[in-house]
């Protein structure tokens, strides 16, 4: 999450869903939340209910659109263009929340002279290295400060982006404050000019031209957003992958933080970014993460070349100011969770034990390497990545390379069955007497065979018990990860060897109960939680020490057990209590429930109004509080400066409500941290139908392309042959369907409801192509050709861009081989090229033609 | 057979003490989100079996209407007009280019004059102590006489594995007299689907339905609240962005029993006109 981490200081959505009914306006952009969030969505009606403007910017009329109060229909792919439209708007009137910006925000910080914008060099910011392909951000800089091995990009070797994420881990302030501000916002290279200058170029005909958002309709939107801010009211984004499955994706989110802290609507109530997330738990997985270039709690990965020992790993990373300024704490205390006795001071706390990274190991590299044979084995867990993952037939054909597969699921899924039962064997492109991958099939239990925690979307701990025993064979991961850990660590028992230290000295003492022998997932959640020198539950993050006293398995969910108590399993209703619930479940961090909460007040720690006072400072009391946890240090007063030489927390001011950050500011700006460049800027989709009007930079020069057989991309307007692809597809998801399909297409109930994979086209579409409705149609790609079922609706009306109609055709990719509804995997169709920051497929927006009839079948001649 | 044999509102004189007020459903259409929750729902707590996996091409909705396997039915209609017309309109700036998305979940309306239990001859569909009318399976013998007595269409015989039994909505009888709420409207993520005693839930659906109106929905209106209907009022009734007729659900619906207690009388007159002819007959014939 570097858009949100890089903005505000943590990679998690700033608000809770119960925070949307006290919005005054709610933006629901790259994200169809009626349907994918449809529990969520409530607080959306709440909010509608009470009178609220609900916008839906979306290329498709959805189920969320149809409910909204207003639907704009947007090109698939050209959100930055929209946005920026907005950030131009607001700073163009002269509408921006003045007092919050210059207070909060790092506006008034002037920059590097030597920052070179997009619009001086026609798309490109400066220290672009072309031969790389990657950036230098030395320019990007606070104008006197020290750089200091550029943040976000420190670990960096060879590859880019290993270890984006955090503002936090940015620039290297000293006090805490940037050398040169200017608090009139007057001075030509401060933030908030550099702002003025790159989106004056956006402007309400630019959007029309680029999104084909009628010009009225953008004013109408931009305005309601401004109306809906300011002191006395707030207005809320929501998005999901709708924004983040793009070669631009972080930018996305980052103009939306940019938009938010301009208009003060960030840490204050019906305020917030709210990142939604397609899972009961993907927000979990990447704070106690399955990524490879993150530890527990955003601890970066070390990196094989620049972190030979503790010191210099925390030299890099730590930041002089902020609470990222306690790097050391969180570090020392993970290793003694894993290490325990073993772990001293003397030895690095086993710092070495960790294993490092060389380069890119993300999902989609690792797919390609498998196909090169430099992947021998691979554990699939929780995905299908033989339909969910872009260019999904390459992925299929990848595991037909390996030596070994272990798939772990509730269904025999796709990625399971793909040397049977897969397109390619039924074209004869693989054949099943010459697949030499054994494939292992472990059924796995569900949620309700078994106890442990989900992190939601709004960063919720929420336990769940077990209803009923797994039955027959499956158990789960915990038992899985538990017992396949504990016989590795009997087989190696008697090792001399010194590679097997990490392993036989981990603390892996987990209780177990009952026939199978399932580990406590409470113990789990205790050692994560973290102990103290006297070996009981901690309270709090701030408790956690450098030298080796506590242990701690994830810093930022230290105090989801304090007291001893599981404080996920907390369900208090919500009729006794107040609507913030905080004795329902456990929010990360500290149990807060809105974000950077400190912002909510003056910076004198009065609420900016009483219609929206949600955390204030208690003068008679001397402390912070409120509704939520405030997001601060309790007892620091508003008007705290600190003194020469503070360090971490100690070094943010009392005006300063983005304690993560290293200057306490939201950053309009980002310095360090995301790769492709300190301000969003608009760029086209990987392909597109269109030219960028904006710049001759066509597409993020930073974005990552695997030019390879099986991956050929399609050229973009204007260039010989993009005729052949003339059309926008973009994906996505139905209620009635769960992702990649493996709970949802085997479930009667379910696939009844969507029993076929479909294909939605426009009325003009369907004419120009000749194809019926009801009936079949092949979508084409260099990857792919698959087919399914038309669906001809004005839902899916075209957008007019500089004219000409732009047609967009829907695909639902829920589809596969196996389950007891079966089709094509609009997957299939989609080229591998990533967002350099994250590594994530564009399938948002990308380029196809479509047919009637169905797609050819059999084996190919 | 006396009139208030065959007149449901008999109920609740019949369950004496056991009698409660009268629950049912008020179903918002304006803010359903077309999820299919309540199908979903229902089917898992009532195990209504799965009635194949048939695409229809009409929109989103591939269940197609209510019957012995699908207890609640959420339609989904496509309009070319705009969600919300008027001044309010015009202040959220008209919105939605023009064109709607309607959606509505249906269920067994549970009438004040239930055709369906009129016309059953084995006394397997009752009425309950909460107002509902439930079919009892044990007592079904799949004679069929409620599917044409019952003016939406919603019953219907199961025909898997040779069942041929009427199976429909019981308003969760086994949750409900246990004081729950039915599995739809508990799953139901934004209240469109409410629970309630009827009185009460009548009062709401006029306070919403004003609300609504405000709101710029100008085609909006309750269907089924009115106990002056042909059916008695419904004891799960709607509120509706458009004619009932979009949703596929009949305009002025009427029990087909209606006119049965006139007919019996028209006939029972005709039978004594005609027994007092031939008796006159007779006797004039003596004479």
């Amino acid at each position: 999450m570097p858009g949100l981490g890089t903005s505000f200081g943590r990679g998690g959505a700033t608000t809770f869903q119960q925070d949307l009914q006290n919005s005054d306006c709610i933006v629901i952009m790259g994200s169809n939340m009626a349907e994918c969030h449809p529990v969520g969505f409530q607080w959306v009606m709440e909010a509608r209910a009470r009178g609220a403007r609900i916008i839906h910017v979306d290329p498709r009329f959805t189920r969320t659109s149809a409910v909204a109060t207003d639907h704009v229909r947007i090109r698939a792919g050209s959100d930055i263009a929209f946005l920026g439209g907005i950030v131009n708007y607001i700073l163009e009137h002269r509408r921006e929340f003045r007092d919050y910006v210059v207070a909060y925000t790092n506006a008034p910080v002037i920059v590097d002279e030597g920052f070179k914008d997009t619009e001086d060099l026609d798309g490109f910011f400066s220290g672009w290295n072309a031969e790389k392909g990657t950036y230098d951000n030395t320019t990007w800089q606070y104008a006197g400060m020290e750089v200091h091995g550029a943040a976000g990009q420190r670990e960096m070797g060879a590859t880019q982006g290993e270890q984006s994420g955090h503002g936090g881990h940015g620039a290297a302030l000293k006090h805490g404050e940037p050398p040169e501000t200017d608090p009139t916002l007057e001075h030509p290279r401060c933030v908030f000019q550099l702002l003025r200058r790159h989106y004056a170029r956006y402007t309400p005909e630019l959007v029309e031209d680029v999104c084909g958002v009628p010009r009225e309709r953008f004013v109408e939107v931009a305005e309601a957003l401004c109306r809906n801010s300011g002191r006395e009211r707030t207005s809320a984004f929501a998005y999901a992958v709708g924004w983040t499955q793009h070669t631009v994706g972080v930018q996305y989110i980052r103009t939306a933080a940019i938009i938010q802290l301009l208009l003060g609507n960030i840490g204050r109530p019906g305020g917030g970014i709210l990142a939604l997330r397609g899972h009961a738990s993907i927000q979990g997985s990447t704070d106690i993460p399955t990524l490879y270039n993150i530890l527990p709690g955003y601890i970066p990965m070390p990196h094989a070349q620049a972190h030979d020992n503790l010191q210099r790993f925390l030299e890099l990373n730590t930041s002089p100011s902020g609470f990222w300024g306690n790097m050391a704490a969180y570090t020392v205390s993970l290793l003694k969770a894993w290490w325990g006795p073993h772990a001293t001071a003397e030895n690095d706390f086993c710092f070495d034990y960790l294993p490092r990274i060389t380069g890119d190991h993300s999902a989609y590299q690792t797919a390609l390497d498998m196909l090169d044979h430099r992947v021998k084995g691979q554990i699939v867990v929780g995905q299908n990545p033989a339909v969910g993952s872009a260019n999904s037939g390459l992925h299929r054909k990848a595991l037909a390379e390996l030596e070994w597969l272990v798939v772990r699921d509730l269904v025999e899924v796709e990625t399971a069955a793909f040397w049977y039962d897969s397109p390619e064997v039924e074209r004869g492109e693989l054949r099943t007497q010459d697949i030499g991958t054994e494939v292992f099939f472990l059924p796995a239990a569900a949620h309700t065979e078994k106890d442990g925690s989900f992190t939601n979307t709004q960063r919720l701990l929420q336990w769940h018990h077990k209803a009923v025993e797994p039955l027959g064979d499956c158990r789960s991961e915990l038992w899985f990860y538990y017992h396949l850990g504990r016989i590795i660590r009997e087989k190696v028992a008697a090792s001399e060897d010194e590679r097997d230290r990490p392993l036989l000295e981990l603390q892996w003492h987990y209780p177990t109960e009952g026939e199978i022998g399932e580990p406590s997932a409470e113990a789990v959640l205790r050692e994560i939680n973290g102990t103290g020198p006297d070996g009981a539950a901690l309270s709090a993050y701030t408790e956690l020490a450098d030298d080796g006293s506590t242990a701690c398995g994830c810093w930022i969910y230290c105090g989801c057990f304090a007291d001893e108590v599981n404080r996920p399993a907390r369900r208090t209703p919500g009729s006794e209590q107040t609507w913030v619930a905080p004795e329902w479940g456990w929010a990360w961090p500290a149990n807060r429930r809105i974000l950077y909460n400190r912002a909510s007040a003056d910076p004198d720690g009065r609420p900016w109004s009483e219609r929206k006072r949600y955390v204030w400072w208690d003068e008679d009391e001397e402390r912070w509080t409120g509704e939520d946890v405030p997001d601060f240090q309790p007892d620091k007063r508003p008007d705290y400066v600190p003194p020469a030489g503070a360090k971490a927390q100690d070094a943010i001011a009392g005006v300063h409500p983005f304690i993560m950050q290293p200057d306490g500011r939201g950053w309009l700006f980002v310095p360090s941290g995301v790769v492709d460049g300190p301000l969003p800027t608009h760029y086209e989709p990987h392909e597109s139908p269109s030219a960028n009007p904006l710049y001759g930079q066509q597409s993020n020069p930073a974005r990552q392309i695997f030019n390879r057989p099986g991956n050929r991309s399609h050229p973009s307007n204007g260039s010989p042959g993009a005729d052949r692809y003339p059309y926008v597809m973009t994906t996505y998801r139905l209620t009635e369907h769960h992702t990649a399909g493996g709970m949802s297409r085997f479930v009667p109930y379910l696939a009844e409801l969507q029993p076929a994979m479909f294909i939605e086209v426009s009325p003009e579409l369907a004419a120009e192509r000749g194809l019926e409705h009801g009936g079949w149609a092949t979508v084409s790609s260099e990857r792919a050709a698959i087919e399914g079922r038309v669906l001809v609706t004005e839902r899916m009306a075209p957008v007019r861009v500089e004219g000409r109609p732009v047609h967009q055709v829907g695909l639902p990719y829920h589809w596969g081989t196996r389950g007891l509804t079966r089709g094509a995997s609009a997957n299939d169709l989609f080229p591998i090229v990533l967002d350099p920051n994250v590594h994530i497929q564009e399938v948002k927006a990308a380029t196809c033609d479509i047919r009637p009839g169905r797609s050819p079948r059999g084996a190919r001649a | 057979m006396s009139e208030d044999a065959l007149r449901t509102e008999a109920w609740p004189q019949t369950y004496a003490e056991e009698a409660q007020p009268r629950m049912g459903f008020f179903t918002d259409t304006s803010v359903c989100i077309g999820c299919k929750a309540c199908e979903v729902a229902c089917k898992e707590w009532n195990q209504v079996p799965e009635d194949g996996l048939l695409f229809t091409a009409d929109s989103y909705d591939n269940t197609g209407s209510l019957g012995a396997n699908s207890w609640r039915h959420v339609a989904f209609i496509e309009q070319d007009r705009p969600l919300r017309v008027g001044a309010d309109a015009a202040a959220h700036g008209g919105g939605d280019d023009g064109f709607r998305w309607l959606m509505s979940s249906d269920v067994c309306k549970h009438c004040t004059h239930s055709a369906c239990l009129d016309v059953c001859p084995t006394g397997a569909i009752i009425r309950t102590e909460l107002g509902t009318v439930i079919v009892q399976e044990d007592v079904c013998n799949g004679c069929g006489y409620c599917v044409p007595a019952c003016p939406f269409g919603v019953l219907d015989r199961r025909e898997i594995e040779d069942d041929g039994r009427v199976f429909k909505c019981t308003l969760c009888y086994d949750r409900t007299r246990e004081g729950m709420t039915p599995a739809c409207a508990q799953a139901c993520p934004t209240e469109s689907i409410q629970y309630g005693p009827l009185d009460e839930l009548r009062v709401r659906a006029a306070g919403r339905l004003d609300r609504v109106v405000e709101d710029g929905f100008a085609g909006a209106r309750l269907y089924g609240h009115d106990p002056a209907d042909g059916v008695g009022g419904f004891g799960a009734f709607f509120l509706l962005l458009d004619e009932p007729a979009v949703y596929g659900l009949p305009p002025e619906p009427v029990a087909t029993t209606r006119d049965l207690p006139q007919m019996w009388r028209a006939a029972a007159l005709a039978a004594g006109a005609l027994a007092l002819t031939a008796a006159l007959s007779l006797f004039g014939g003596r004479r």
